[in-house]
């Protein structure tokens, strides 16, 4: 595999030809803020945090889905890209119904300490208060859609780590919804083994465990480094003996 | 100089704001050295006085009282602080915001066993608005003070910058927590 080059921050860093800017970036310790990306899971570039700078190129682009190249220039914190990630929190909050005092993560939800590192102390546009259902129908889990914000790591992981695909995303823009099977609640499904990724995963309180009060909740992700390093050690893999 | 007027506010939140201001404890003693302290619901004081320097306001506007008294204390304010979660985000106060008011009468007064009807008439309780507001969607608001509520050692900081003149260094605080 070969190596490329580039400036990140000023910094020139060393990265492997297939690596994102992101992984790049935090293999420098370049902290690009994120709340989709979780290492371990395939990128979908849906929350639009980790927008970066690329010089010569007008558009930002997602530092999770961009692969660096010689000789590119990189920019993660500018001016430009923090007011755009407020924005961005900002609109998380205002479009659902998030209430961090009364959440089961509160004091450890990603989103809530993405918007206070990035000084967010209110929410410039209106709430939507839209309705939205709380499916508990699952004897150990629950999913509060009032706080989902679409990141989709629970789609990916159920797909890509677990292979059950019993979540997906129905509906469009505003109106997007988390799923389990098609549409059924999620204690029916018939793909689901329980398995609880899902809900480690989840950067907030929309996934969680039965039993949780306020603030109790703590998300787990061992076994994601776990299966992580035990793929690409391929300890799955039975070595066939010699005949 | 003479002393920067400090006033607190009680609108549509459950008081946690003040009881965290009520921790500052013996330091409520260096504000009152710092500041004369002429409003607050932990003193007896009947009117919204004029002429305050900073006030910072706890709650959301649930009521018409409370929009009634946002707009004078925005008037009779140098600087207006929205103090705490239910202030700036509405929280706990809007969760009601999902449902119709008529339907939240009903489910605290008229389905339960104990009450038996909403109280009604002038002066008896404020007529709650259709939603309930933030701070911000009915008065000008110059800062943010998140936390629900926000720690006594976060207000006494923030409430000494405000006086010294100085912008809060206060920064990083989450919703919640």
């Amino acid at each position: 595999m070969s190596v490329r080059t580039l400036e990140v921050d000023g910094r020139t860093i060393t990265a492997m030809a297939d690596q994102t800017i992101f992984s790049a970036a935090w293999d420098n310790g370049i902290r690009i803020p994120r709340l989709c990306h979780l290492g371990g899971l395939p990128d979908a570039a849906a929350c639009r945090l980790c927008l970066v700078e690329i010089e010569g190129q007008k558009r930002l682009q997602s530092a999770c889905t961009t692969k660096v190249a010689e000789d590119m220039v990189v920019r993660t914190d500018t001016p430009a890209l923090q007011a755009h990630r407020k924005l961005i929190i900002e609109l998380l909050f205002a479009e659902r119904n998030h209430v961090c005092s009364v959440c089961v993560v509160n004091g450890a939800c990603e989103l809530q300490t993405l918007a206070a590192e990035l000084g967010v102390d209110h929410i410039r546009m209106k709430p939507q208060y839209p309705k939205l259902p709380v499916d508990v129908s699952h004897h150990r889990f629950g999913i509060d859609h009032n706080r989902c914000i679409l990141c989709t790591r629970c789609v990916r992981v159920c797909d890509s780590v677990e292979g059950a695909h019993t979540w997906d995303v129905a509906g469009r823009g505003r109106n997007s919804l988390i799923i389990s099977d098609l549409g059924e609640p999620w204690g029916e499904s018939a793909s689901c083994t329980s398995c609880g990724k899902c809900v480690q995963v989840c950067p907030t309180g929309a996934l969680f465990s039965k039993g949780k009060t306020v603030a109790e909740m703590r998300k787990d992700r061992s076994f994601l480094q776990y299966i992580v390093t035990a793929r690409e050690k391929r300890l799955w893999i039975a070595e066939r003996k010699p005949r | 100089m003479s002393k920067k007027r400090l006033a607190t506010v009680w609108l549509g939140g459950c008081s946690g704001c003040h009881m965290s201001f009520l921790d500052l404890d013996e330091r409520l003693l260096d504000l009152a050295e710092l500041a004369d302290v002429c409003y607050t619901p932990i003193a007896d004081v009947k009117e919204f006085p004029h002429n305050v320097d900073i006030t910072l306001v706890e709650g959301a506007v649930a009521n018409e009282d409370h929009l009634r008294d946002a707009k004078k204390i925005r008037e009779r304010s140098g600087i207006l602080v929205a103090f705490g979660d239910c202030a700036i985000t509405g929280n706990v106060t809007a969760l009601r915001n999902l449902f119709n008011v008529e339907d939240v009468l009903s489910r605290a007064y008229r389905d339960s066993m104990i009450v038996g009807g909403v109280p009604e008439g002038d002066g008896i309780v404020p007529k709650l608005l259709e939603k309930v507001l933030r701070l911000q969607d009915v008065v000008a608001v110059d800062y943010f003070l998140p936390g629900c509520p926000p720690p006594a050692d976060v207000i006494f900081q923030f409430v000494v910058d405000l006086i010294g003149g100085k912008t809060p260094a206060v920064t990083g605080r989450k919703f919640g927590s």
